[in-house]
Parts: C-alpha cells; structure tokens; sequence
C-alpha cells in the first residue's frame, strides 16, 4: 500500500514547518517527515528569533508560542586573552508593542510551531529518516523512501528542508555534499539560573533579553565567532568555527567552549549556574557560492539545506522560514494553475528569493567567507592590537596621549606592513559592501 | 496526574489535613512488619525493616508485630525465632501448605485478613517484587495509602509515619504521609535500612491465625520453580559482583577485558545501553533503567559516562568503582572509588591484581 | 481478544531538573517519552495479538497532550487510543489512579467488548510505584501476574494463560485464567518499529477521549487530590554527596601500581567480601 500526497515536506525545522504549514492552511494534502523524536528533538540554535519571517506565515504567533524575552540590548565584543572593547546598543524603542527578536529555545520553538502544522491538517510522522528520494523513468521525483517498512510514499513534489547536511539530496544525486570550508561547527551550553539573577546581572527587566555577539582570540585564530543569549532562566552560550579549520588545528571545540567561558568578561556573567544540555551543530556558513540548485522536476531545497544562512549577522531561522514559505507559494501557485511541477514552474521560487531578502542578502555577502577565510588577522592579531590599544590610550601614566597614539600605530604597524592593513580593510569593506 | 510526585496544593484537600481520626481507625495500633518468606527463606530486607520498626514502634510507644505467611515446617519455626532475635514483640502466623509458594491471590487474602482482624496502624514490607505485588493489592482493598520504594521512615510530631521515597529517578526525594486513613502502609527499599544487631535468646508471643482458602478456590497455579543456578542466562540483577562496559571501550572486541576480569572475580558482567544499541552484547546484559537494577557488593563500571539512567539502575550497588578517562565524568559523582585512566589499560592490570591477590591468599591461608 | 494497555506519559528522567530555589520540578521544555517500561508491556500485547487475534487499546490517564504518547503507541501498532482526561483527575495518587483506569477499561469493555487482558509496565520512571497495576487487577478482579519474562502460552480457547514470572531467587511458572493483568518485566521482549501504513494511520485516526462522566465515574471524591489518602507534604532535592569517588592516584604511576591501589581500597572497604571470595577460590 502506497499513497500520494500533494506534497512532502523533508525535516520539521523552521524551515520544514514554515513550508508545510503555509501548505496545509491552502488545503493541500501534506505530508512532513521528521527525523527526530519529535519537531526540535535534534535541533540546536543559539537561538535569536527574527519575528518579521514568522510574522508573514502566522501573524498572531505570539499569542502562544513560546518566547523567551524580547532583546532590547545588543553587544558586539571583540576578545583578547584578558579584555574586550566592544560597542552596545540598548533603546527602549525595542520595547515595543511587537518586538522585532526573541531569544527562543528551540527544541520548544519547533514543537510549538510543528503543532501549529498539524492543527493547519498537515500529517506530521516523526522517527522516520528519509533514506532517498524516488524517481520516476525520466528522472522526475515523484516520492520518497525511509527507513521504515513499507516506507515508500509519494508526491507530486519533495520539499526537502532537511537541514545543514542535506543528506536526502546529495545522496539522491541532486546536489553535492556539502564542503568542510563552507560549514562551521557550533557548541552550545545552557547555563541555568534563577531569573532573578539573569536579570539583575544584565540589567534587564522581566520580559527583557540581552544578546552578545563575541570575536577574538578565542577561536585561537581560526574563522570564528561566539555568542551569549539570555533566555528566561537560562543563558545560551556558545562558539562555532568553521569544519575545516577546526581539522587544521587540531582544536576541539568543547575546548573552545571552556576558553570561552572562562574568559574574565564571561566568566561572571555565569557564575553559580548549572549547565545542562551540551549540543554541536553545523551552521551553513558557505554564502552564496555553496548554494546549489535549488529546485528541479518534483522537487525543491529550502533553509539550511540550501545553505541560506547569513553568518554575518547570525541569521539562519528567518532566511529558512522565508525560503520555506515562497517554495509553499510556489507550489500552491502551481496547483491553482493546475500546472505540473515541473522544474520550468518551480523556477518562480528561485525568482521569488531572488526578490526577497534571503538572495540580496547573500549576494550583499558573498565574498565575505573567502575574505576571512584568507586573512586570518581578523581572529587572531586585531583583537589582541584592539585590546592593548584601548589600554594604552585608557591607562593615565603621565605619558601624553600624542606618544600613546603613536605607540598603537606603531604596534599595528610591526604586527600588519602598512600595506597588509590596508589591503585588509579594503577587503573587509569590499565584502560587506 | 503524577503517582506522588507532585507536591499537594495546600488546602483544599480533604486529605491533606490531619482531622481527628474516624472512630472505626482508632483501633489500629501497633507497627507491624510483612516477614518476606519464599521457600523456605526469608528475604533480609524483612529483618533490615524489623530494625526499623523497633525505632517507630518505641516512638509511637507501640509493639511491633511480624506478620508471617509461609508453609508449615522447620524454616518456618526457625523464621519466628529470628522475628523475635531481630526485635518482634510478636509474630502473627499464617503457616499453611498453600503459602509455601507467593501468589497474590492467596498472600492478598490472608495479609488483608490479617490486618482487618488485628489492625496496625503501620504496616511495612520490602520493595521486593512480591512486597510490591502484594502492596498494591492490599493497600488497594483496604483503601488506604501505601508509599513506594521508601529510603527512609519516620513518626512525625503528630505520630503520623513519613515515608521519604526518591523520585523522577532520584532527582527529587519526598515525604509523603497518609494521615486519615489506617493502616499507613510503605514498602521499603532493600539495603538501604541497616541490618538490626540480633539478640540471641530475645523471646515473644506467636499469634496464630488460619487460612480461610482452599486450593481448589485458588486460580492461579504454580506448575514449576526454575532456580537461577539452573538458568544458563545473565543472572545479573542477583549477581554479587558486576563488571560492565560502556562506550569507553570503544570497539567489540575490547568487552574481551571485561569478561576477563568478571571471570576472575566469579562475577556476572554488563553494560550501558548504546552498547547493547551497537549490537556488541545482548540485551540481557543492559545495565541501567531499561535494562537490568543491579543491587551487588561490588560493581566495577569500565568507559561509562554515568547518565542518569544508567546510575538508577546501579545505585544501590554496596561499592562503585568506576574508572574513566575523563575526570569530570558524572558518574564519578556516585562512584564511590575512581580511576582516571584508559580502562583498556586498567581493565587488564586490575585482572592481574585480583588475580594475584586471591592466588596469594590462598596459599598463605 | 481485547487486550488494554495502560501507558503513561513522563517527562524524560534524563532532562529533569529541580528549581535552584523553590526545589520544584522544572517540567517546562522538558521532553515527555513513553514511560519506558510500558513499551515492553506493549510489545507483549501486540506479539499476543499477532498470534491468536483481537485489538490492542492503549489507554493513558493524563493531561491532552499525552496525546502523543497514544498516537507514538499506535505508530508502534496499537489498534486503538483512549485518552483519559478531566481536570478532576490532577493529583491523583496510585490509588485514585488505579480507580479512574479501571473504570475507564469498565467502558471500553462496554464498547469493545470484554477485556481479557490489561497489561501495565511493570512501573513508572517519574512515580516509580508500581503499584497502578496491581490496583487495577484488584479492582476489577483480574488474576494478577507482575514481573513477567516471558509469556509461554495463550490458550484463547480455554482462556489460560502460561507465564514464566520474576520471585526471588529464580522463575515462577505459573498458569491462571483469563482476565488477567499483566506487567512485563524490562527487557523481556524488543519493541517493534511500526510499519510506514501504521505511522500515517496513527497519525490520522481520532483518538477517543473520556472525561470523568464519560468514563463513568459517578463519585469524584474519588477521584484526584480528593480520592488520594497520600498526601505529598514535603518535596526536597536529595543533599549531593559531599564525597565524590575516592580517586586512585594515577600521576605517574604504573597500571600495575594504580589496579593494586584499586584492589587494596576496595578490599579495605570491603573486608567481608575479600574473605567471602577467598573462599570462593578455596572452594573452587
Ligand atoms: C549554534 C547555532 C546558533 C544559531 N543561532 C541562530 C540565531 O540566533 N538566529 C537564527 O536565525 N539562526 C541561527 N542559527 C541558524 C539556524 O539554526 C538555522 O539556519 C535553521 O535552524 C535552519 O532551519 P532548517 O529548517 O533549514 O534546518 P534545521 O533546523 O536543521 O531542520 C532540519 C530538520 O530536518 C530533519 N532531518 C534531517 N534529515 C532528515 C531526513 N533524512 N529525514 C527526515 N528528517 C530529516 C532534522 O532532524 C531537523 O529537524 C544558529 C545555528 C546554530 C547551529
Ligand atoms: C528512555 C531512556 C532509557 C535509557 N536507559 C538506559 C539504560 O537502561 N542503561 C543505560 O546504560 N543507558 C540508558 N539510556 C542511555 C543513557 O542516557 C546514556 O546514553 C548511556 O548510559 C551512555 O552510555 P555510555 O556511558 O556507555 O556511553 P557515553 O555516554 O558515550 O560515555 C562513554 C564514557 O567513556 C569514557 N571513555 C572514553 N574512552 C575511554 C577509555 N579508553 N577508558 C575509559 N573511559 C573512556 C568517556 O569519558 C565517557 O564518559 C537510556 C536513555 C533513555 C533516553
Ligand atoms: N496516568 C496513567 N495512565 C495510564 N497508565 C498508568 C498511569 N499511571 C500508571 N499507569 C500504569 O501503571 C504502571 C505502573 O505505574 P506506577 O504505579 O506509577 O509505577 C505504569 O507503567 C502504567 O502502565
């Protein structure tokens, strides 16, 4: 016994969720396979929610999913071994009616977002891998197979929102595995705490939320970052690198971690808590260059699978409800034509991502990851020269602040020739650009 | 919907508040002790709670009572006299042939009879499988409270029993009480009272009370008694001595090591849950929550980490010695000796060592 | 043959933890499983089924959403789902539980027909009883067979059942008559993985849901807090132990020194012991 649905849905991630619940609400029969225990089992994120992607598939969501505090303060550091100097921002108009980010916990998140599938008339099966997709005669994907006894069922289109890894697609042919130099990998803690404290230590009101984005030394000089949420009885703790770096240097990240959280400007900030839940993940970092095709006959890749992560500004969640809701779109828009899924009619969701954000982004990006990954300064001898900098300029000796200016630009000259300072900026500038 | 695990909400609970017992309750006096006696030989955890029992009972300014139900003959007479030696003021006997074996049908009928004729006011038995099957069954007859796999038991100021049990596997412990009905039953955990000094010569009463069943009214039958010595397979849940692998060893072949020292030490050997998932032992060999609760003298435990599932199946063990490369290993939380180290270099040294240590004795001796 | 399976949903005992300050259980984001030992007791429902006919129903007591405990068990290959729930309930010690489940089995009976087995596991991971089951049998009058390894024989026709039962010291072999309540012993049997058909029909398929007045119980002061003779007065997180392991010291030294370190230390604790396998060797 075999049945065919109009749709199946890869992974109950943002991503996963987004495309099935646009697709259920349209009255298409959908049909989502998890791989995990339930929707969120397996899933780790820092985790900042974006409200904006959320907002375009389900406008009241705040009314019961599961947030943690809204951020009103946002901190950017860069680390040397003993300091930081860094920038904060904090407005009291992100307090708002409806606020822009949440910090979310994500195996809660998910399993909000997949009951909302389901209660949209989705059939959701967990515990079940997708081993492959299954073709027809002329190539066109027309169902999938798992792991499960008579696990074959079918579609007229496969979704796949299976995540960084994309194991469905490059195993079936349709894309390639993806590089160790295009993923990082990312540990994460939680450190639990009463909220009082969480609260106290960050200066923050009861629903308020901090985030510190972190980078420095502590990635020992590999292409990196690291980060700190607060949640409501728990802070997010976590540092990533990329895959290739991390087999280069020998490093293992739960030592990052351990550096990271006993660096003097985190250590306080964690005091007395108890960790729970230790997780590695990979994050897509590869930009638009490791995108791959993203649609073809019967079938279409969204979120991370398809590499939609903005590692810039540690976006990932919105790029994968965004994509996951147009490829919905597309589909539904195909079906009320009552035009087949072809890969000609799936073009319009490449078109429809080119339109939003999600591909201007990347594009904006897009030489981003060559430029660190070949000018590793950025990690190792500019937050140290930063750092001994602003203690030198800080620091009142009776030495006047003319022949201190002079000593940082002479330090910053004897680490980087002028010439590789220069080039650096400009680099740096031209990717962001 | 939580068996006990959630703390009542403060009032508005009729059983929450100690009222003034109901008249037909205040006849129940005394603590009494269920005597765990399958052929021929009683359960320790019975003597383990007759200790127990002297110290409620001289509180409450009570006797305390062994409630024995066995099969007539010598084991049985040789039970009362130890009742007594372990502190029983009395004992109440049920000896019949149709008690030799447990069944709950026959234990159910006459324990309940036993308690509506004589009524304690405690009533305590061994969290053994039979003092679990029969609890329920009587606790549920007599409608009264009856408090689980109990770690310790007190009289409160208001004479009242509090039973502390572990819950959620031991994370949390609580103290539950049963305040408006009679008899306060509790099962006990094996091994964690201590075992009473025993009083050569100390004499009582014997109560005697018969059976109204006969063997034809009964349902269940019992066609046959496997003892473990003759069952080819694991018998660790009774072993004395347990060595179990985990992950740490890494690959098959290194569970040789661990067979190796089980086989020095006469003992039965194990192992955590992913090892069993990898196909590398059987699953009678699991140790931990789904696996095998393992009570013995001595469990050596080689490359596990200590998840909490596994350590609820092993905490009752009298000596852990674990021995893992990590030195923040939780299970060196419980463990009560440790060896930071690589088991696939310990495991063997360790054979040698006993090795060596029981040859040499044995010649000395 | 109708077989009823009682399962339960827990918070996985793995991720729980207390509350630093007011020492209560922090259920929030805590994933709930099936409790473990009632997969078992499932199995050897379904294996039951498979073999001479009928229907598995799994019933649960608990809050709406252990719905997805039903609907995982039916992913396994429960043919039914009853899922008992009433604000009445909350509280509910063994004995009130005991009470709400067999009168809820009393009405599936009146349904489905007349049950002849009740399996349980053999005891919960958050209440650890073990003692719902035997209020159920006793309840309703089953034959009550708990810790079981394995189930030698069903004979539907003469309605006796043969099974091999945990005691002390070695098996029980033991034959009784239908209705019986069952509880498996763990790792008596390996829990099946339900079919592609069978996931998506459990994913779809209503699930019956009884409250109170439904499932027939007349008198709520049986029921929950009010029909509980327990009463939980004090919750505490158990003092850790101030003495972790005793650590054999290894810093420099040889395997051969840092086992009969290990070997001395334990048989100094122990002394009983190293007499006791001294004797052992003699023996042998
Ligand atoms: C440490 C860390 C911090 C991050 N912080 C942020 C942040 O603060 N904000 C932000 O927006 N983004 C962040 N991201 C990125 C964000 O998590 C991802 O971009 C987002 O989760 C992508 O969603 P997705 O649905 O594409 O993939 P996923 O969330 O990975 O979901 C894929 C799902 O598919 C399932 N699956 C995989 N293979 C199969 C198969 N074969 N069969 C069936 N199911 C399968 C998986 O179990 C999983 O549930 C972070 C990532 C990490 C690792
Ligand atoms: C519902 C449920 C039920 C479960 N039931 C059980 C159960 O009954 N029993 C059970 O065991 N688990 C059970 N588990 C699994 C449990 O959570 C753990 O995953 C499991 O116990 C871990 O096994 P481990 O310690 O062998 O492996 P790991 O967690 O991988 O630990 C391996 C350990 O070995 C150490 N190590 C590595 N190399 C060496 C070396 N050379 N020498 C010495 N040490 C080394 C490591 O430091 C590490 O501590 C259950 C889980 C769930 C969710
Ligand atoms: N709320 C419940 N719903 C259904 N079955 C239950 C419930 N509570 C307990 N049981 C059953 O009774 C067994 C023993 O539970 P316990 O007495 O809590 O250890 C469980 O393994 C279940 O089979």
């Amino acid at each position: 016994m075999s049945e065919t649905f109009d749709a199946i849905v890869i992974g109950a991630g943002p991503s996963g969720n987004a495309c099935a619940y646009v697709l259920a609400k349209s009255g298409l029969n959908v049909l989502q396979i998890e791989r995990g225990e339930y929707s969120g089992s397996k899933n780790v994120q820092g985790a900042i929610l974006y409200a904006d992607a959320l907002e375009r598939i389900i406008p009241d969501f705040r009314e019961d999913a599961p947030l943690e505090r809204h951020i009103v303060e946002q901190r950017m550091w860069i680390l040397d071994d003993k300091a930081h100097v860094g920038g904060h921002y904090r407005s009291d108009a992100f307090n708002e009616e409806k606020p822009n980010r949440y910090t979310i916990i994500r195996a809660q998140f998910d399993k909000w977002f997949n009951r909302k599938v389901r209660e949209a008339g989705a059939l959701v099966v967990c515990e079940t891998t997708v081993t492959e997709l299954i073709k027809d005669g002329k190539g066109k994907v027309i169902g999938v197979r798992t792991d499960r006894e008579d696990g074959e069922v079918y579609a007229d289109v496969v979704v796949m929102a299976d995540g960084v890894n994309a194991l469905v697609g490059s195993r079936s042919g349709i894309k390639k595995e993806v590089a160790p130099e295009t993923v990082a990998l990312a540990v994460k803690e939680m450190h639990f705490l009463p909220q009082d404290v969480i609260e106290s230590r960050f200066n923050i009101g009861e629903e308020e939320g901090v985030v510190i984005e972190v980078a420095g030394s502590v990635t020992v000089g590999m292409v990196g970052t690291a980060f700190l949420y607060t949640n409501k009885e728990s802070i997010a703790i976590g540092i990533g690198c990329l895959v290739s770096d991390f087999t280069e240097a020998q490093v293992r990240p739960a030592f990052l971690l351990e550096k990271f959280k006993n660096h003097p400007s985190i250590k306080p900030l964690l005091a007395g808590s108890e960790v729970k839940e230790y997780a590695a993940h990979l994050i897509p970092e590869g930009g638009l260059p490791a995108v791959p095709q993203l649609f073809g006959d019967g079938w279409m890749i969204v979120g991370d699978a398809a590499q939609f992560v903005n590692a810039v500004h540690r976006e990932g969640s919105n790029l994968a409800m965004t994509s996951g809701r147009l490829a919905a779109e597309t589909i539904i828009d195909a079906k009320k034509a009552g035009k087949p899924m072809s890969a000609s009619v799936l073009s319009a969701y490449k078109k429809a991502l080119e339109n939003s954000f999600v591909l201007k982004d990347l594009h904006k990006y897009r030489r981003l990851p060559k430029v660190l990954h070949h000018n590793k300064h950025f990690f190792t001898d500019y937050p140290r020269l930063l750092s001994s900098a602003a203690e030198t300029m800080l620091r009142v000796d009776g030495e006047d602040k003319r022949s201190k200016e002079k000593k940082v630009t002479k330090s910053f000259r004897s680490t980087r020739s002028l010439g590789g300072l220069i080039g650096d900026m400009f680099n740096l500038a031209r990717a962001f650009r | 919907m939580s068996q006990q695990a959630a703390p009542a909400a403060a009032g508005g609970n009729r059983a929450g508040m100690k009222k003034e017992l109901p008249e037909h309750f205040k006849a129940y006096k005394h603590v009494w002790v269920f005597i765990e006696m399958e052929r021929g030989v009683v359960h320790p955890v019975s003597w383990e709670l007759l200790g127990e029992g002297r110290k409620l009972a001289d509180k409450l300014g009570v006797e305390l009572a062994g409630a024995l139900l066995a099969g007539p003959g010598e084991a049985t007479q040789a039970a009362v006299k130890d009742c007594f030696e372990y502190g029983a003021d009395l004992v109440y006997l049920m000896e019949d042939p149709i008690l030799a074996d447990y069944r709950n049908q026959t234990y159910a009928a006459s324990l309940t009879d036993l308690v509506n004729t004589h009524k304690p006011e405690i009533l305590l038995l061994g969290a053994t499988n039979l003092g679990r099957d029969l609890a329920g069954t009587v606790a549920t007859t007599l409608a009264t409270g009856l408090t689980a796999d109990c770690t310790e038991l007190a009289i409160d100021h208001e004479g009242s029993l509090a039973a502390t049990r572990p819950t959620f596997g031991g994370t949390l412990l609580c103290t539950i009480h049963t305040l408006n009905f009679r008899p306060q039953m509790a099962t006990v955990r094996p091994r964690v009272m201590a075992m009473p000094e025993r009083q050569e010569g100390r004499e009582g009463r014997v109560v005697p009370h018969s059976l109204a069943l006969e063997e034809s009214s009964i349902i269940t039958k019992i066609l046959d008694f496997i003892a473990d010595a003759n069952i080819e397979k694991a018998q660790l849940a009774y072993a004395d001595i347990v060595v179990a692998g985990g992950m740490g060893l890494g690959r098959q072949e290194n569970f040789k090591l661990v067979q190796d020292l089980a086989a020095v030490l006469g003992a039965e050997y194990g192992c955590s849950r992913p090892v069993v998932q990898k196909g590398w032992m059987p699953a009678e060999r699991q140790i931990g929550q789904t696996g095998k609760t393992i009570r013995p003298r001595l469990y050596i435990a080689a490359g596990i980490s200590g998840a909490i599932q596994h350590r609820v199946g092993v905490e009752g063990s009298d000596i852990i010695l674990a021995i893992n490369t990590d030195p923040n290993a939780t299970i060196f939380e419980f463990a009560h000796m440790g060896i930071v180290g690589d088991a696939l270099q310990i495991l063997p040294a360790l054979t040698e060592a006993f090795r060596r240590r029981l040859a040499v004795n044995r010649m000395a001796g | 043959m109708n077989i009823v399976v009682c399962i339960k949903q827990v918070p996985d005992s793995a991720q729980i933890r207390v509350h630093p300050v007011t020492n209560t259980i922090m259920r929030q984001g805590v994933p709930t499983i099936i409790n473990p030992y009632d997969l078992f007791s499932l199995e050897a429902a379904l294996q039951l089924r498979d073999q001479v006919g009928g229907k598995v129903i799994v019933l649960t007591m608990g809050p709406p959403m252990a719905e997805d405990a039903l609907r995982k068990a039916m992913g396994i290959g429960a043919d039914k789902a009853v899922l008992l729930t009433d604000r009445f309930f909350a509280g509910s010690d063994t004995l009130a539980t005991s009470y709400a489940l067999s009168m809820a089995i009393s009405k599936i009976a009146e349904t489905e027909g007349p049950v002849d087995m009740v399996f349980c596991g053999k005891q919960t991971i958050d209440g650890d009883t073990a003692q719902v089951g035997p209020g159920i049998a006793c309840r309703l009058g089953l034959n009550q067979l708990t810790y079981i390894t394995s189930i030698e024989s069903l004979d539907a026709a003469k309605r006796e059942i043969t099974v091999q039962r945990r005691a002390e010291g070695g098996v029980q072999v033991l034959k009784t008559a239908l209705p019986v309540m069952v509880t498996m012993l763990e790792g008596s049997n390996v829990v099946r993985r339900g079919s592609m058909p069978n996931v998506l029909r459990a994913a779809r398929e209503p699930i019956t849901i009884l409250n109170a007045a439904k499932a027939g119980i007349e008198d709520l002061t049986r029921c929950g807090l009010k029909g509980s003779p327990t009463v939980v007065k004090k919750v505490f997180a158990p003092k850790p132990r101030a003495d972790k392991a005793k650590l054999v010291e290894t810093a420099n030294r040889s395997n051969t020194d840092i086992a009969n370190d290990a070997v001395e230390a334990i048989f100094a604790a122990a002394p009983k012991l190293h007499t006791d396998l001294l004797g052992r060797v003699a023996q042998a």
